[in-house]
């Protein structure tokens, strides 16, 4: 596992303690796990996912994404329906470890509580809560 | 002294059964036929499954080969936290293999299985007096199931007080069949973080404990190898509420003798022929995993039960608490045998003499260990010690590495990556049937290790290289899971 | 001194030395007064192996096996002869005395006669993927219910009455604490289950058949499974005697969506009825939510084959409260011993000895319809079937059975509704002096 100084946090995205990311795309949400949870997860063998229409709140588990020897859930970073699934996952889950904020997105999904965004932690502020 | 018992020799490549095959031989003898064909009804016969044809030279050598790529306790030294794994006696083999044992059909009429119900009536006994608890079913068939009819059997009692619970404590250290029992029956799975000290604390669960808590599950001595010195106050913080006392008695090789479940305050326990009473673990099973109870929640173990009238035994349904079956018929017998024949050769002095070793044989590891590893807690042990990789990370080199490693050195790896509060944790229980020189080689080998994650870290992260395969790509068999061998050729 | 127990008392000295506690009772200070026992255990022994080998003798000596008497028992454990060399395999000690593979690099044994035993219980049951198996065909067929649940998310499953007795017990007790409803659907007058009694497949996960069921009679298990799926349901076939499908056609043949039963009949003594072996197939599209471990093909570091168990995220080691199940062990000698049994027989041997099995059985009903017991079900059956025997048997039946004859298993007990119905087994073990000597004492 890597020290936290090689991982990689994009400036652009939004972050939740949980370890998701965000990406606004046009009022859509794209949603992965951050490069730490990739790291800490080691290879990822499989990758959980709900089905496109599906609507969540903010905190509830959306999936699981499993390596050999354990099991994570994933919880919505902000509520709303997802509107697409990323299909590579189940044949490449490895695309979360290789790419996970480009190729190993999860779900995109259409925000129902847009002031839920403020919420959401800058790149600098989730890299000074995993220091703690 | 040379710790590297692991030598080389010659050991074979053996491909699948289907690859070993031949169309046209045949391992079997087929009895005489002495009664006619009876035709088959065409809409009815169907083509056989396409099982492979061998030869018994093939089928022999099949396995033998086979057999010799494993490390067994017959081989090696096997230390596996939690697992017990002492010496399987070839008595227990002779016993179970008597033919009015394997050869006796479950539902014989009572006058024609007299000796098979006494056999079963009587270990129910000798474990009732071992554990201190009332009265004993030896029907689960595993531990797993053994925690499975506890956990009906707390819900059987509660729905009978009126109050049917939904909650259950379980300790950060426990097992993962404890939360997945209780899961089963129903219950949420409320942890309890252990104390600074390793084991639970009152005040923890005191606060946890309610009426809607159908009780505690607790293993003792822990998984840290520890003794839960609070139980007895835990129990009664338990049943002051009204809730019940799990005991998972995986650990009952480091207390034979020594501690009264009954007295402690213990409702239900579960116990592993296949740990304690040393029958064999057989590649992964069959065990045995009965249940022992308070007088108090006998009605509710699992039925029939053996019951004894006017001389004879008998089968008896007339039980109209129990939680049901859990097996179509009375259990594991042929493993119930074993265990039988163990404790008759043991008597109470030996038993006893079997925990007082068990717990000298970790402890003198424990001691032999701590200057090259970080203990998880730096005070005696009962059983199993638990230390972890605390002191290797700097060097690059991980709990799985040693445990590879320790392969080449010709030992099986103790249990790693458990408990979970303890992370890199290894957990090494040599149980009282291994020797002082064993034990000493297997310090001797840890500490060429130790050495080694200092001065030649590569020797781990690329160990093993002295079995059958090198570290195999267990990412991959997950991703792209190849479960079944390729369908036959058309 | 005991044989088991290595130290000597120098060595015991020394290591206490090492320690640093001068008595072994120190290291058991840490134990409270009040969880301690308050007088010694009272156990009978130690005995020497001389006198072990007497008592148990004694004890066996007051069982009858099938070997030493007429047994006409079947209804879920079956008398197979079993070849010496599957008896050699199974008794090897690499097999017989390790642990779980979870090291697999020093357990490729283990690791691949599992695999092995995997794909022949596929082919067996004719789908695509089986687990590493379960304790016994009763927990088998619980555990298949529940796996049906989760996949379709409805709460309530329909089981046939002609299902096993001891399986549906085992199934209740299973489901009943998850909430799940259990229907039951009624045997008809063939002996047989009527697809048409299946009211809505859409309201319920499963549909459990067992083929050949209790009453050894063959189910319609493709309108089963026709009927279930088109109501979105699964079809569970369960079976309590695998051989049967060395002459028929397999489960998964027949559309069942998951097989589960018992596999004792394949080299595992009956051992007054455990340990068995709970065989397990479904389909791989299913996989994530079977039960049990599963063993998979990989390769090592230098791109050798070699086996591992995997999908382990299924289970309780990993899942905890949110595994599939809370299972922890499989049967693995057991597996190992069907495999090897299977493998012995081969294609053609499986096919051989299924047919001798049936034709003993033809042979019996044949003989007994001539004396004027009938067969009570007409549906074909493969080495059991019920006939039905005078009124009043009772008594008869307990005096051959003091007598070295046990002429098969009284239904009524489970049946009441089925009086001087009586489950029949013949199987390649009983001889044909066996069969005619239970013809000759069942005439009216």
């Amino acid at each position: 596992m890597k020290p936290l100084s090689e991982l990689s946090f994009p400036e652009d995205l939004r972050y939740v303690e949980s370890h998701e990311w965000v990406r606004l795309e046009e009022g859509i949400a794209r949603i992965g796990i951050t490069d730490y949870a990739q790291d800490q997860l080691g290879d990822v063998v499989f990758v959980e996912l709900p089905e496109a229409g599906k609507t969540l709140a903010r905190g509830a588990a959306f999936g699981s994404v499993e390596s050999v020897k354990a099991v994570s859930e994933l919880y919505m970073p902000l509520s709303g329906r997802v509107v697409e699934v990323n299909a590579a996952l189940s044949s490449s889950p490895e695309l979360v470890n290789q790419s996970p904020y480009g190729e190993g997105w999860m779900i995109r999904v259409e925000p129902s509580a847009p002031a839920e965004l403020e919420g959401l932690l800058a790149a600098a502020d989730y890299r000074e809560r995993l220091k703690g | 002294m040379n710790p590297v018992q692991a030598a080389a020799g010659l050991v074979f490549e053996e491909p699948l059964l289907w690859e070993r095959g031949r169309p046209g031989r045949t391992g079997y003898s087929l009895p005489r036929r002495d009664v006619e064909e009876t035709p088959v009804p065409e809409a009815l016969a169907a083509e056989p499954p396409e099982i492979p044809e061998l030869s018994e030279v093939d089928l022999v050598r099949h396995y033998v080969r086979l057999s010799q790529w494993n490390v067994a306790v017959d081989t090696a030294m096997y230390p596996l936290g939690s697992c017990t794994m002492k010496y399987n006696p070839k008595t227990n083999e002779r016993q179970a293999a008597l033919p009015g044992f394997a050869l006796a059909h479950p539902l014989l009429p009572e006058a024609l299985c007299q000796g098979a119900l006494e056999l079963i009536a009587a270990l129910e006994c000798l474990l009732a007096e071992i554990t201190g608890l009332d009265a004993v079913s030896l029907q689960p068939g595993a531990g797993a199931q053994g925690e499975l009819a506890g956990m009906l059997i707390f819900h059987a009692f509660h729905r009978r007080q009126g109050r049917p619970r939904s909650k259950i404590l379980v300790p950060d250290t426990a097992h993962g069949t404890n939360p997945a029992s209780a899961a089963l029956c129903g219950y949420r799975a409320v942890p309890v973080a252990s104390g600074g000290q390793g084991i639970l604390e009152p005040e923890a669960v005191a606060r946890l404990m309610d009426e809607e808590t159908a009780g505690i599950m607790i293993t003792n001595p822990n998984t840290l190898g520890l003794f839960e010195e609070h139980v007895a106050e835990i129990a009664r913080i338990v049943h002051a509420k009204g809730g019940l006392v799990y005991g998972d008695g995986a650990n009952m090789n480091a207390v034979l003798g020594r501690v009264d479940l009954g007295r402690i305050g213990v409702d239900v326990l579960h116990l592993n022929l296949h740990k304690t009473f040393a029958t064999p673990h057989g590649g992964g099973g069959p065990g045995a995993g009965p249940v022992c109870v308070t007088r108090q929640l006998a009605p509710f173990l699992p039925v029939p039960r053996v019951v004894h009238r006017e001389g004879r035994f008998f089968w008896s349904e007339d039980f109209p608490l129990s939680i049901g079956k859990l097996q179509a018929f009375w259990g594991n017998f042929g493993v119930l045998v074993r265990a039988y024949a163990y404790i008759l050769s043991m008597g109470a002095n030996h038993l006893e003499e079997v925990s007082r070793l068990a717990v000298l044989n970790a402890n003198y590891l424990r001691v032999g260990l701590r200057g090259d590893y970080e203990p998880a807690h730096d005070r005696p042990c009962m059983h199993e010690c638990v230390f972890s990789d605390a002191r290797q990370r700097p060097h690059g080199v991980t709990t799985l590495d040693i445990a590879k490693r320790l392969m080449d050195y010709g030992f099986h790896p103790p249990t790693v990556y458990f408990p979970l509060v303890v992370p890199g944790a290894l957990m090494i229980e040599p149980t009282e049937t291994e020797s002082k020189e064993m034990l000493d080689l297997f310090l001797a080998a840890m500490a060429a290790i130790a050495a080694e994650a200092r001065e030649q870290p590569e020797l781990l992260r690329e160990a093993p290289r002295r079995c059958l395969r090198r570290r195999l790509d267990e990412v991959q068999a997950a991703r792209k899971p190849r479960l079944t061998g390729s369908p036959p050729a058309p | 001194m005991m044989r088991y127990l290595p130290h000597t008392p120098e060595e015991t000295a020394a290591m206490l030395a090492a320690v640093g506690v001068d008595d072994l009772e120190r290291l058991f200070d840490v134990i409270p007064p009040e969880c301690r026992r308050t007088r010694p255990m009272t156990l009978p022994g130690p005995m020497s192996e001389w006198e072990l080998n007497g008592h148990m003798d004694g004890l066996a000596a007051r069982v009858t096996p099938w070997s030493r008497a007429r047994v006409f028992l079947g209804a879920g454990s079956y008398p197979h002869f079993i070849p010496e060399a599957v008896r050699f395999v199974t008794q090897r000690s690499e097999f017989v005395t390790a642990y779980t593979p979870y090291q697999p690099e020093m357990s490729q044994g283990t690791l691949q006669a599992i695999f092995e035993y995997q794909t022949l219980t596929a082919r067996l049951l004719g789908l695509e993927v089986a687990n590493a198996s379960m304790y016994d065909g009763a927990s088998a067929l619980a555990e298949a219910l529940l796996m049906a649940v989760r996949l379709t998310g409805r709460r309530a499953v329909a089981i046939s009455r002609a299902v096993h007795p001891l399986y549906r017990r085992v199934a209740a007790t299973y489901l009943d604490p998850a909430g799940i409803e259990r229907r039951e659907l009624d045997f008809g007058p063939e002996g047989t289950t009527d697809p048409a009694r299946l009211a809505d497949a859409r309201e319920i996960a499963a549909v459990a058949v067992q083929s050949p069921n209790v009453f050894g009679c063959l189910e319609p298990l493709a309108a089963f499974a026709a009927r279930a799926h088109e109501g979105g349901a699964l079809c569970v076939a369960a079976f309590t005697e695998p051989l049967a499908f060395g002459l028929f056609a397999s489960p998964g043949s027949l559309g069942a969506d998951i097989a589960c039963g018992e596999g004792q009949s394949l080299g595992i003594p009956p051992s007054f009825g455990g340990p068995g072996l709970g065989m397990f197939a479904a389909r791989l599209a299913h996989v994530r939510q079977m039960p049990g471990r599963l063993v998979g093909e990989t390769h090592d570091l230098e791109g050798r084959r070699g086996f591992v168990l995997t999908l382990s995220t299924r289970e309780q080691h990993i899942r905890r409260e949110k595994a599939t199940s809370n299972i922890c062990t499989n049967n693995s000698l057991c597996a190992l011993a069907a495999a090897a049994y299977l493998a012995c027989l081969g294609k053609r041997g499986l096919r051989d000895l299924a047919r001798l099995n049936r034709d003993k059985a033809e042979y019996l009903k044949r003989g007994l319809a001539a004396q004027g017991v009938r067969p009570a079900f007409p549906a074909p059956t493969f080495n059991e079937f019920t006939a039905v025997f005078p009124p009043g048997f009772r008594e008869r039946y307990l005096r051959l059975a003091e007598n070295g004859l046990v002429a098969g298993f009284p239904l009524e007990r489970w049946y009441p509704e089925l009086s001087d119905h009586y489950l029949l087994c013949a199987t390649e073990v009983h001889e044909r002096a066996d069969l005619d000597a239970l013809i000759a004492e069942v005439r009216p």
